[in-house]
């Protein structure tokens, strides 16, 4: 459905795209991860043809992009990172208007829109005004706009970016659903848990390279110790210093808190008795310890 | 970058980004007609026809009459600079709507030619009123060739339109526009013969005035109000279709380089 080969893009000194080679196939939800600055939305926009890329080919749904970029935008729905719903329309004059810009005629945009509000789960807003609309109700309803012309592909550029919990579950409800009606989509977030949950295969990028590709679940096992304990309090750098590095495989400081990562998390609990001062939170490794470990805890701007 | 100065390709797909702001325009039109007419309208008659009883004939017309036929170019100016300026800069830069429609099959060659034909309607919406004024008080001198204001003000909103999307392609804010109303249209207004002739001014002006698209745009209106062609149409035909190009392949550049990047 995509095939990136050696894609570049440089702005000026910095190139913020270096030689990215991307594979989705049909109804697959792949996951794009990285920090802010990682060259996400830059590849985003490549795909959509919107900029031109330095070097590299691209693919979308069999289509070459920038070359037939408008071709191939037919057959894609966006959902960009910061709404831009048109503030002048209601909810269903949304719908309607970017119907148009896909050349949509009007029986056929006014045949999709009960569908796609319902989608949205806002049949009963039809009327009302942009400004009138929670956080969630505009990203669902971005989404809903996104499947206008029934696209095949995806593209949603950090989806669930300052929604609340509630809001969340909503949209990853309607991505599932997407997902299991055979649409192929591409996502980027950098909610670790949102890729877990969601992606069959991610790619975790950095300084606009790949640094690792897979399944969620193979690439916690491949690259992290099963169980994590973090530790705290009073105390800790005496512990760090003189127990640790017993129990623990690896270990990592970040602020006041020690990350140990162990296959046997026995052990180090066990050790954690011996200091009572010290608190400790034992959990399962998950997709942000890989992410940390690959791209490094600094700060990034 | 090449590729932003690409020539302009124009497609039939500019027609949805018309229609979306003729709708949203529907919904406000008559506050809108109200505050776009309303000003040129009073000094079109306060002016008319209080400076007008003082003066005698004005290049051998009623004072009335030779400002209604720079109002006709001055308010159409007005109505497509405005349009462009703050209406199409708030759509792109402060609703993002722009970049809404560019992820669908559109390009901003389309996107910023629907906001040029849009800006040349207003000026036909504006031009209509001034002429039905025209009408009513019976200000020309032959009607038939009143109807050839039309075209004549669809091309000054062409002009005028093109060249304001330069300005909103380089404005960082609502307040740079400020400058190109002092700069650009207020000299034009003054210069260019909408309240007194031409002629009246210093030669060094008249000079500068020769090269104004207002200019250009008054002497296509008025000899048509006062009821006979105007001279050297095609020179006033192309400079106003010239400045308009030139504007629009202009702003197409820079608004690409400002917003697909």
């Amino acid at each position: 459905m995509l095939n990136v080969r050696g894609l570049s893009k440089r702005y000026g000194d910095t190139e913020v795209v270096r030689g990215l080679d991307l594979h989705v196939q049909r109804g697959e939800c792949f996951g794009l991860l990285g920090p802010n600055g990682a060259g996400k939305t830059t590849t985003l926009r490549l795909l959509l043809g919107l900029i031109e890329p330095d070097a590299g080919s691209i693919e979308l749904a069999g289509i070459p992009v920038p070359a037939r970029a408008r071709e191939a935008r037919m057959r894609v729905g966006v959902v960009p990172q910061m709404d831009n719903l048109d503030p002048d329309f209601s909810v269903r004059e949304n719908l309607i208007a970017y119907g148009r810009y896909f050349g949509m005629g009007r029986a056929a945009i006014a045949a999709r829109v009960p569908e796609l509000l319902d989608f949205a789960g806002l049949a009963s807003k039809a009327d009302a005004q942009i400004a009138q609309l929670s956080g969630g109700m505009k990203r669902r309803l971005t989404l809903a706009r996104a499947l206008v012309h029934d696209p095949e592909i995806l593209f949603l550029d950090e989806p669930t970016t300052g929604l609340d919990p509630q809001a969340r579950h909503l949209i990853w409800q309607g991505l599932r659903r997407l997902i299991n009606a055979g649409k192929t989509i591409v996502l980027t977030t950098h909610f670790m848990d949102e890729a877990e949950r969601l992606a069959d295969r991610l790619a975790i990028l950095d300084h606009g390279r790949m640094v690792v590709e897979g399944a969620p679940r193979a690439l916690i096992e491949s690259h992290i110790e099963p169980a994590v304990v973090e530790v705290y309090g009073e105390g800790l750098a005496d512990w760090t210093r003189d127990v640790a590095g017993g129990v623990c495989r690896r270990s990592e400081i970040v602020g006041e808190t020690l990350f140990c990562y162990t296959d046997d998390a026995q052990r180090v609990t066990d050790a954690l008795k011996q200091a009572p001062a010290l608190r400790y939170l034992h959990r399962p490794s998950n997709l942000e310890d890989v992410f940390l470990k690959l791209t490094g805890r600094d700060l990034r701007d | 970058m090449r590729s932003n100065l690409r020539l302009p390709r124009l497609s039939w797909r500019f027609v949805p980004v018309w229609q979306r702001n003729y709708l949203v325009w529907k919904k406000l039109a008559i506050p809108s007609i109200l505050g776009n007419l309303a000003d040129p309208m009073l000094y079109m008659l306060g002016l008319g026809f209080g400076l007008g009883s003082l003066l005698p004939d004005v290049d051998g017309m009623s004072y009335l009459t030779f400002l209604a036929a720079g109002t006709v170019a001055y308010s159409t100016m007005n109505a497509a600079t405005f349009e462009v300026l703050y209406s199409s800069f708030s759509r792109m830069h402060v609703q993002r709507t722009w970049d809404a429609i560019l992820n669908a099959p559109m390009t901003l060659d389309d996107v910023l030619f629907g906001e040029l034909a849009w800006a040349v309607s207003k000026s036909l919406l504006s031009g209509l009123a001034i002429l039905t004024v025209i009408w009513g008080l019976g200000l020309y001198g032959n009607f038939w060739l009143t109807l050839a204001i039309i075209p004549v003000v669809l091309l000054i909103g062409f002009c005028f339109g093109g060249m304001g999307l330069v300005m909103n392609a380089v404005s960082p804010s609502y307040d740079f526009f400020l400058y190109y109303f002092t700069l650009a249209i207020t000299p034009m207004v003054l210069l260019c013969g909408v309240f007194f002739p031409v002629s009246q001014l210093p030669p060094v002006l008249q000079a500068v005035s020769a090269w104004l698209p207002l200019t250009h745009a008054i002497d296509l209106a008025r000899p048509l109000v006062v009821g006979r062609l105007p001279d050297a149409i095609g020179l006033h035909v192309f400079a106003l279709l010239a400045y308009g190009t030139a504007g629009y392949v202009v702003a197409l550049a820079l608004t690409r380089k400002r917003l697909l990047r």
